[in-house]
């Protein structure tokens, strides 16, 4: 369905070669425009797919928590594992008992991303919402906001920058050349690495599904000997919808691994 | 000046190719790490498997920006 949708959208309706889906692919027809406060707002199927996954997630999380025993049912139990793989495996590992104060945000974070990841496998729906670049910069500015703030009130303002661009241990002279790399490894590459690694991660995946299956869809209605790649077309795309499950896991957890490291980072005292 | 040799196409697949090299061995380097450390000591796998994922994924986030810029730069 979506193939069929892609090449109507972009592609010259009679040329006979193959048209490969690109970058486009996120810029679909929106299907409501309006502007407010001078900002051009769209809303497309993506807008409506993030809408849709969060407000499920939302949802079972809330009825797994509305009545909750002693002996857990069996949503409770779900909502109760997936918590505690954020809260203890990672906030608890990484932060310490100081970390269980993020548990919160680090959870929501997860499955914020999550959820939005699977979208790129999910039927009708087929893309990730975290593959539109605005999306990342936004949960990377939250947590860039949250690792300074949690390191400026711990340690002070002045002390928080120089445990940062000075490092203890360091020949004084040393300091012209470690300080702007300091500086700019921890407060321009951070932010910036965990957005463009969520956002490259999902645009790449969904790129090379899209490919496969139009490109699958292609070689069989060609009608000439290319038919025969036509399987292998087919399987890359069943091999590779497992491999973007991995890594959309994967890139959900390194992403809030990533943010407790941080505030982990800024909230010892010293190095 | 004559030209020797002359190259056409999209030079993002050749961007992709260069950039694969890096973290293509990054990757290999993380995961060989991981398994010699479990083979030393078996009971670490748990503790180490965090840092496993961790070096993976910053490694291979370098290699799929090499895949991704030619894309957004057209």
């Amino acid at each position: 369905m979506s193939a069929s949708v892609i090449l109507a959208s972009e592609c010259p309706p009679d040329d006979p070669g193959f048209c490969a889906p690109s970058v486009l692919e996120f810029f679909p027809k929106p299907l409501a425009t309006f502007d407010l406060f001078g900002a051009h707002f769209a809303i497309t199927r993506i807008t409506v797919i993030l809408w849709i996954a969060t407000a499920v997630m939302v949802w079972f999380f809330i009825a797994a928590t509305r009545n909750m025993q002693l002996i857990p049912g069996r949503r409770q139990y779900f909502a109760e594992s997936g918590y505690s793989l954020v809260r203890d495996g990672v906030a608890r590992e990484v932060i310490g008992t100081e970390g269980l104060r993020f548990a919160p945000y680090l959870a929501s974070l997860f499955f914020f991303i999550l959820i939005n990841n699977i979208m790129g496998i999910i039927p009708f729906a087929q893309i990730p919402p975290t593959g539109r670049f605005a999306f990342p910069v936004v949960l990377a500015a939250i947590s860039y906001i949250l690792f300074n703030w949690v390191g400026i009130r711990q340690q002070g303002l002045g002390p928080y920058f120089k445990n940062n661009l000075f490092p203890a241990g360091v020949p004084k002279l040393l300091y012209v050349l470690i300080t702007p790399i300091e500086f700019a490894s921890t407060f321009i590459f951070r932010p910036f690495t965990l957005a463009v690694r969520l956002f490259a991660n999902m645009l790449a995946g969904h790129l090379l599904l899209a490919i496969f299956a139009a490109g699958t869809v292609y070689l069989f209605t060609v009608g000439n000997f290319s038919v025969i790649f036509g399987p292998v077309s087919f399987a890359m795309t069943v091999i590779m919808t497992f491999f973007e499950l991995l890594v959309q896991v994967l890139q959900a957890y390194v992403f809030v691994v990533l943010t407790s490291t941080y505030i982990a980072g800024a909230m010892e005292e010293a190095h | 000046m004559t030209v020797l040799a002359e190259l056409t196409g999209n030079i993002g697949t050749v961007a992709y190719g260069l950039a694969a090299i890096g973290p293509g061995i990054g990757v290999g380097i993380v995961f060989a790490a991981y398994i010699q450390a479990t083979a030393r000591q078996p009971e670490s796998a748990a503790l180490t498997r965090t840092y496993l994922f961790l070096g993976f994924a910053l490694s291979e986030a370098l290699a799929i920006l090499g895949f991704v810029v030619p894309f957004i730069i057209t």
